[in-house]
């Protein structure tokens, strides 16, 4: 441990890593499935932002537009929509830490 | 298991000839095109054989693809969501076509002479019309509402006398196109028809053209016999004042139910179809389902409509009885039922399952299946027939 180089460079997103693995306080909530999950992105999302993600009725999906905003109001956006659009709450249907591995992989547009 | 299950689909694939069809004369009224979502593919089934013929490859991003026919039923014309415009020959199961004509597209429609094709976009918004023999640009007709601000167009159909209609988007319009000068489209403008206008369609004998609208409870008729056009709002706040559903699916308007003097259309963000007399154009009763309709298709002849759902419940499909208005039938195909089509005298109905990877057949009387075929997440399934009738 005390050999590692890079650890002043490192330890911080470790130890974030650790908190957010760790976060999903609400214990309980399954880990989330990444085929099921990136299915649901792919298709059902899909039907709205496109199945690239490169957009439709809804906005792209892409690293660059989502650039904007951080994980907590994308977390914020998929559990509870955006009233007055057709962005829907999917808060009866996916968990927060759902929402948090989906917004993950948007944002760093690594989707499997 | 699933493993070897694909292998053996994968060689299935292998087995189907590419350009099997071109020996030997054959008619194509019998013919369809099943999108492949995923993999960018369609398939050219025979409706009558109840089989695949051959594959189609290489056609872009077609999630949301559609497709509508020259008035001799050889060809298909599909759209695909990347803006990819793409003439195929069912006969030789080929391309002899493709044009990457926008940035992101919602459909499209063919005129009556069949010599126009026009696509809806997304990106950059507007209607784009086509030569429909050689994809050469005829037109181009921006969506600029009356805020002065690009839309999307959605709900592009058809009309009699080389006419389109379609609806814009995020500007809340309805605009009818004349392109009987090709080159110089004469366009009217309904201005202010409601709020966020998600799909439209038009009744087969081309006079009433409704757009279902997402913003508010309701829905925008025009009357294309009348003259001057007008816009007039029906249905109005359908859902009186309870709090919709969240909508995980925006249903569609394409290959609605039209049946005498009645039309079954999907109700936003409720577990309902509402019928209108298309006489009053009032309201003439409602149709519990199952979920959230997404498609509600007569059955030929309109005896029966058969209905799919939003997700999460889209497992599901019920058929409703069009005298009684009530649900006779409910069946589970599998996971995520996509899309129906019915043969052209609507004595079978194919049916996409995306999830399960299959196209299952059923008899339109019975219900009973029938048979089924193998495809890759299949969605859009579109039938030579459409290419006789107004609004497909």
């Amino acid at each position: 441990m005390q050999q590692m180089p890079g650890r002043s460079r490192l330890w911080p997103n470790a130890v974030l890593g650790l908190i957010v693995s760790m976060a999903p306080a609400s214990a309980g909530e399954a880990a989330p499935d990444p085929v099921k999950l990136t299915n649901l992105v792919r298709q059902d999302c899909g039907s709205c932002h496109g199945l690239t993600l490169k957009g439709g009725l809804g906005k792209p999906l892409t690293v660059e537009q989502l650039g904007p905003w951080d994980r907590d109001q994308l977390v914020h956006i998929i559990l509870d929509g955006i009233p007055g659009t057709p962005m829907p709450p999917w808060r009866p249907l996916l968990t927060e830490r759902d929402a948090r591995w989906i917004a993950d992989r948007l944002k760093q547009g690594n989707l499997p | 298991m699933m493993f070897a299950v694909r292998w053996l689909a994968a060689l299935l694939w292998l087995a189907i000839p590419a350009t099997g069809l071109a020996e030997g004369l054959r008619g194509t009224g019998n013919l369809g095109l099943v999108i492949e979502r995923a993999t960018g593919s369609v398939l050219i089934v025979d409706t009558g054989a109840r089989q695949t013929i051959g594959r189609v490859e290489g056609l872009g991003d077609l999630s949301h693809a559609s497709v509508v026919f020259s008035p001799d039923q050889r060809y298909g014309y599909l759209f695909g969501r990347d803006g990819g415009l793409t003439r195929i020959d069912l006969l030789t199961a080929s391309i002899v076509g493709r044009f990457v004509q926008a940035g992101n597209s919602i459909g499209g429609a063919i005129s009556d002479d069949g010599e126009l094709i026009a696509v809806s976009n997304y990106e950059p918004g507007g209607v784009r019309v086509f030569d429909a023999r050689t994809l050469a640009l005829v037109a181009d007709i921006p969506a600029l509402g009356a805020e002065g601000k690009a839309s999307k167009t959605v709900g592009l159909v058809d009309l009699p006398g080389r006419r389109f209609a379609f609806a814009l988007y995020n500007a809340g319009e309805i605009w009818i196109a004349d392109l009987s000068n090709a080159e110089t489209p004469a366009v009217t403008r309904l201005t202010g028809v409601g709020k966020l206008p998600y799909d439209g369609n038009v009744t087969p004998d081309g006079r009433h053209y409704l757009a279902g609208l997402f913003g508010e409870d309701g829905v925008v008729h025009v009357d294309m016999w009348q003259s001057p056009l007008k816009a007039a709002r029906i249905l109005d706040r359908y859902g009186h004042g309870e709090e919709p559903l969240p909508v995980y699916k925006m249903p569609h308007l394409e290959g609605w139910a039209a049946i005498g003097d009645r039309l079954l259309l999907p109700a936003v963000g409720r577990h309902e179809l509402i019928a209108v007399d298309t006489r009053s154009f009032a309201e003439a009763g409602r149709v519990a389902t199952h979920g959230q309709p997404v498609f509600a298709v007569a059955r030929p002849g309109g005896r029966h409509v058969w209905v799919n759902f939003a997700h999460p419940l889209n497992d599901t499909i019920d058929i409703v009885d069009t005298l009684t208005l009530k649900v006779i039938h409910r069946f589970a195909p599998g996971p995520a039922v996509l899309h129906m089509e019915f043969t052209p005298r609507g004595n079978e109905v194919w049916v996409s399952v995306r999830d399960a990877d299959r196209v299952d057949i059923y008899d339109a009387a019975t219900f009973a299946k029938k048979g089924q075929i193998s495809a890759q997440k299949p969605s859009g399934i579109f039938f030579t027939a459409r290419a006789t009738r107004i609004g497909q």
